[in-house]
């Protein structure tokens, strides 16, 4: 009951992860299944409907519900931490997000059980996904799950941008913040900038699909290219949304474990601007088979082989970061010391993407979908595993077993590029990506066995995930060992508070002196930060179940309007509406003043 | 959970004398002020998403009437005039609120919602007109597009007016304070906005609209 | 300069590793090109590949060096020299970058206008109208008067014009060995060329996801010397020629039951499905199937098992009516 009226970002955050964790084996189950299907030439495990299902439930759950949450649960968990702030600017409205997109994923999710699966790609390409061509309700899963799911996000995003430009401790200027916060700052700008041309996608879309809308459709003047153009406009971004992330989360990673301090801070916060705002200038690179035109296509190829250069400086940065440092291999530095070479193959090979002419043979080959994996598993997924071993004592006051995770991370690195490497060339080879079955060595020699290198990983993968939840399990069954710096060579706020932090995080707020605050402190030799304020009660804000019912009630709205015409949905629609209302008039009307704790009466936590 | 006290809510931001700028005095009021100011940020988006859908659509209307042959400036102007108006009233209600004069801020936002109304009379005959002509939701490409984007702004206008009228009451029952202060601030920028983005539909939709 | 490139560098790594592991070059892909397009294009990913794996090694040697030399000894516990940042560094790994960009940006924009000429107004190319369908390929020859399905045929050595458009989802035309694809918009018009340099017949695909029969939706792409390619236009200008042996009962079955859908007079776009004009040469039946006796009779008897989401249906024919009328298309040359 407690988790679900919280309103603390650091139990929000956990929720995020156990989410998008859960999300993400599903994700995975479904990787699998594809991977089985093309281990051979011609099989019949799965047909080609369920073909087509797997892949857009995979690329979307993956995308949506696995990466962007645990994104958010880091920045939930870490962010405010980081800053020396006691929460986040919403409480509220951060539970709010937490529940729109857990609602979003499980009624996205539901369409397994409905037997209505969305079959047009995570893309969803118009006009394959308009009501005359999908005819059955797995599209409106789609665009209700994505719709609700993208609320949560946007408003997220709001929420980090106004915690970090209010909030931050006295002294921290935006100059002295940690790379982490300053990740999470460009992305909740770039969510707040991409998602709106999301919704606005999906409504559209729905709009076509249940209420005759025409936008899409050729035949009533619609433009099937314009989906396209929207989709992408979000969709590129949405790329470097999830991995600047990951970027901060190895710019903390390594430096703690190199005992060096970032080498070159302020070209690591330039190189992250640029990358943020280069984001929004090239999604036409995703439409180069399109037929826009030379004038486009150039275009967009030069800015987008203009994204290499920041994204280059930030690769030199971690190596030189490295370089005359002590460097300790533990689970979390491996997976960040992985990431640097990983990413570095996952950007080259879209810097090649990037042109044109290459591209009209690259495009929708394997080789896209070896590019795009080094990039989200190679990048993303590897800088989240960084972050979850290097955070997770200060969350839990647990440490993740090591030896355990340097299995997980052996085996989920060979299992990797042994899945993805080889489809870089099967895609040379002219195999285009999202076919269900292929023809056998005749026709297609070389590629029976190299698909079946592919699906041989992807269960190496899922090993290495195995030993991973096992790994966190078995850690919960720990004592709490962790000190506040948990890895003794902490530099940044969040290490100079107990592990797991208390309810109000910081008993006093810190006054900041400069990057790496606690580092400089420690090496002044001090063993705490100098207090910015006496001890006193602290106002915290009050536990709320409004939100999960607000979210609920957009839940039972989607589906009223999925299903609208077959069961008079509308009434059913009006009355989640109603209660997600009803909810928003009880927040604007009674106003929450929260309590007050006093860290002096608190017993058993103590900085 | 130790240490925990319950305080007397009206110790939180009601006591004393209230600030010059009441929407500004408080952490929260300033994270909602600049969170509301980022929310309209993302607006933006999405009306010039559904902007630039309208600009690549707004030709196909599938032998169905255009926009020279539909629209009625006088009509249109009319709405523009009445949604203006309105927000020069709910500034006077910040000005109001600046002087700290409770009834003069429900005066303005009175005021305000009931050009709000106005404008949605306006706008509900109008595209009841529109509709009479063969100019429907589902009749084109053109169609789709001209309500979604009218639509939405119209929508947008209509859930201002139910907020406002619900500050309204607040106000009446809780007074101004620093609580409702920045409520009261956010919905004026809310209102202001959907004008901005009037001003914007009346020449895009309607004005390049009639010259077709 | 490209062309130097691959003629005395040789085939980049990459290249060469993924031939090496096919152990075979025969075969109709991107690698391995058939026509000026895909030529150039294969040229641009050995330049772009060439010096990517330049930006790769640079980056793993420095990995490898820094893992190694800066590994945390036992007893060690310094606290290293906190090095701010280093103006030079951060300049020349901004520098280099551009300039390994700016060489690859300069051909990348010459080959992008060069290959996206829109050539449908040239005289000297032939020009071809594809409509992509869910799943299935229509070929016509406008200025031939001729119309076909499934198999495109091109002369060596000329200028083809596609003229590309969708009857129901997008598609994407790819001739791997040829040249790069381009997708097919229902309700738009997108053009491209491609210059076929050796006589053959290439594998046409959709790259394009439109429906669960996607990755079944190949085509042909047949390439034939001049004097080839004018006598099959000369031939499908012509009605189907007369049988040999009598085949009327399959024509009659055919005239009851499949016409409404498949033209196979020469002078008529198909109403809905593959035109047949010309369908006994064919390499392929519905684009997959070997054309045999027995794959056409399997696939009349259940397209959507052969290929599934196919609007073709089930006629609903006996045994008898599918082997006659199975004798009649055998005989459409």
């Amino acid at each position: 009951m407690d988790w679900l009226t919280t309103v603390d970002h650091k139990k929000i955050g956990i929720l995020y992860l156990l989410a998008g964790a859960f999300f993400f084996v599903i994700g995975g189950i479904e990787a699998l299944l594809i991977r089985l299907q093309l281990i051979g030439p011609q099989q019949e495990f799965l047909d080609a409907q369920t073909f087509n299902e797997m892949i857009t439930m995979h690329g979307t759950t993956m995308i949506f519900l696995a990466a962007m949450p645990i994104i958010f649960g880091f920045m939930n968990a870490i962010v405010p931490l980081q800053i020396g702030a006691r929460d986040v600017a919403f409480p509220f409205v951060n539970a709010l997000g937490f529940w729109t997109f857990f609602v979003g994923g499980v009624l996205l999710n539901l369409s397994w059980i409905v037997g209505d699966v969305p079959d047009a790609g995570w893309t969803a390409y118009v006009p394959l996904s308009g009501e005359q061509f999908s005819m059955h309700r797995g599209l409106d899963f789609y665009l209700m799950g994505l719709q609700i799911a993208g609320i949560g996000t946007l408003v997220g995003g709001i929420n980090f941008l106004v915690t970090i430009i209010n909030m931050r401790a006295p002294g921290m200027g935006f100059m002295r913040m940690p790379m982490f916060t300053w990740t999470a700052f460009i992305t909740s700008a770039m969510i707040l900038f991409a998602f709106p041309a999301l919704a606005v996608g999906l409504i559209l879309l729905t709009f076509d699909r249940l209420f005759g809308g025409n936008i899409f459709d050729p035949n009533m003047g619609g433009n099937v290219v314009l989906w396209q153009h929207i989709f992408w406009i979000f969709g590129h971004p949405e790329v470097y949304i999830l991995v600047l992330p990951a970027f901060g989360i190895i710019s903390e990673v390594i430096p703690t474990f190199s005992r060096k301090r970032l080498f070159g801070y302020s070209a690591m916060v330039f190189a992250t601007v640029l990358i943020g705002f280069l984001g929004f200038m090239v999604w036409v690179h995703h439409m180069f088979t399109t037929g826009m035109g030379p004038v486009a296509n150039a275009l967009f190829a030069v800015a987008t082989m203009l994204i290499a250069i920041p994204t280059g400086i930030k690769i030199f940065n971690w190596l030189f970061t490295m370089w005359g440092g002590r460097i300790q291999f533990t689970t979390a530095n491996l997976f960040a010391i992985g990431f640097v070479p990983t990413f570095v193959m996952g950007g080259v090979t879209g810097v090649m993407l990037a042109v044109p002419p290459a591209d009209w043979q690259f495009h929708d080959s394997y080789f896209v979908v070896a590019h795009f994996h080094y990039v989200i598993v190679g990048g993303i997924v590897f800088g989240l595993l960084s972050g979850l071993f290097y955070w997770w004592p200060k969350m839990t006051g647990r440490f993740l077993n090591e030896t355990l995770g340097k299995v997980t991370f052996w085996t989920f690195f060979t299992g990797f590029h042994l899945t993805f490497f080889i489809q870089h060339i099967v895609g040379l080879l002219g195999m285009p990506r999202r076919v269900f079955t292929y023809l056998g060595e005749n026709e297609n020699p070389g590629w029976t066995w190299m698909n079946q290198l592919s699906t041989i990983g992807a269960f190496v993968m899922a090993f290495a995930v195995i030993v991973l939840l096992i790994n966190i399990v078995t850690s919960m069954t720990k004592p709490k060992t962790a000190k506040g710096d948990a890895w003794g060579d902490g530099r940044t706020l969040e290490w100079t508070i107990p592990s797991p932090a208390p309810e109000y995080n910081f008993k006093q707020t810190p006054i900041t002196r400069g990057i790496d605050a606690w580092w400089k402190e420690k090496m002044a030799g001090n063993t705490e930060m100098t207090p910015a304020e006496p001890v006193g009660p602290i106002h915290m804000p009050s536990p709320s179940i409004l939100p999960l019912f607000m979210s609920i009630g957009l839940g039972i709205a989607a589906v009223g309007f999925m299903y609208s015409e077959e069961w008079n949905g509308y009434y059913v629609a009006i009355a989640g509406l109603v209660i997600t209302f009803f909810c928003m008039f009880l927040r604007s009307v009674y106003d929450d003043h929260g309590f007050h704790i006093d860290p002096k009466d608190d017993k058993g936590v103590g900085a | 959970m130790s240490g925990v006290t319950h305080v007397d809510p009206h110790a939180h931001g009601v006591s004393g004398e209230l600030p010059h700028e009441p929407e500004r005095a408080t952490l929260e009021g300033r994270n909602k002020l600049l969170g509301f100011w980022l929310f309209l940020g993302g607006e933006c988006v999405l009306f010039g998403t559904l902007f630039a859908t309208f600009m690549a659509l707004r030709h196909n209307t599938m032998g169905g009437p255009d926009g020279a042959h539909l629209f009625d400036l006088v009509l249109v102007a009319w709405a523009t005039f009445i949604l203006l108006t309105s927000s020069l009233t709910s500034v006077f209600a910040i000005q109001a609120m600046h002087a700290k004069k409770v009834p003069q801020i429900m005066l303005w936002l009175g005021v305000t919602v009931l050009l709000g109304l106005g404008f949605l009379g306006l706008e509900i005959y109008e595209f009841f007109h529109y509709v009479h002509e063969g100019h429907q939701f589902n009749s084109s490409a053109f169609g789709t597009s001209f309500y979604s984007l009218v639509g939405f702004h119209g929508a947008h206008v209509a859930f201002g007016v139910l907020w406002i009228t619900l500050l309204i009451f607040q106000l009446a029952r809780k007074g101004l304070t620093t609580v409702t202060a920045p409520k009261v601030y956010v919905a004026s920028l809310y209102w202001h906005f959907i004008d901005v983005v009037w001003v914007f539909i009346f020449t895009i939709v309607y004005l390049m609209g009639k010259m077709g | 300069m490209l062309k130097s490139l691959r003629g005395k560098a040789g085939l980049s790594l990459f290249v060469a590793l993924a031939l090496l592991l096919t152990g075979c070059a025969e075969q109709a892909s991107p690698l391995n090109p058939k026509g000026t397009q895909a030529l150039e294009q294969l040229n641009l990913m050995i330049l772009s590949i060439v010096i990517m794996v330049i930006v790769v090694v640079v980056v793993f040697a420095i990995s490898i060096y820094v893992l190694v030399k800066f590994r945390a000894r036992k007893g060690d516990n310094h606290i290293p020299k906190q090095v701010e940042g280093n103006h030079k560094l951060e300049i020349i790994w901004t520098v280099i970058p551009i300039i390994l960009l700016a060489i690859l940006v300069v051909p990348t924009v010459g080959y992008t206008f060069k290959h996206d000429q829109n050539l449908s107004a040239d005289p000297d190319a032939i020009k071809v109208q594809v409509v992509a369908h869910q799943f299935w390929w229509e070929f016509n020859y406008p200025e031939l008067g001729i119309y076909s399905s499934q198999e495109v045929v091109m002369p060596v050595g000329k200028n083809v014009s596609f003229e590309l458009t969708s009857a129901d989802v997008v598609h994407s035309f790819w001739i791997p060995a040829l040249g790069g694809k381009k997708d097919t918009n229902p309700g738009l018009t997108s053009y491209m060329h491609l210059t076929p340099t050796e006589v053959g017949v290439y594998k046409g695909k959709c790259a394009e996801l439109c429906g669960p029969s996607h990755a079944l939706m190949d085509f042909k792409a047949v390439v034939v010397t001049e004097e080839e390619f004018a006598a099959w236009v000369a031939d499908m200008q012509e009605a189907p020629s007369v049988a040999a042996e009598d085949v009327s009962a399959g024509e009659e079955v055919f005239k009851n039951n499949c016409i409404q859908c498949h033209a196979i007079q020469p002078d008529a776009k198909s109403p809905v499905a593959p035109h047949l004009n010309g369908f006994a040469e064919r390499g392929n039946v519905a684009g997959i199937l070997q054309n045999t006796e027995e794959n056409i009779k399997a696939w009349i008897a259940d397209p959507d098992g052969e290929k599934p989401g196919t609007l073709m249906p089930k006629v609903g024919l006996t045994e008898e009516e599918i082997d006659q009328v199975t004798q009649y298309l055998l005989q459409l040359k």
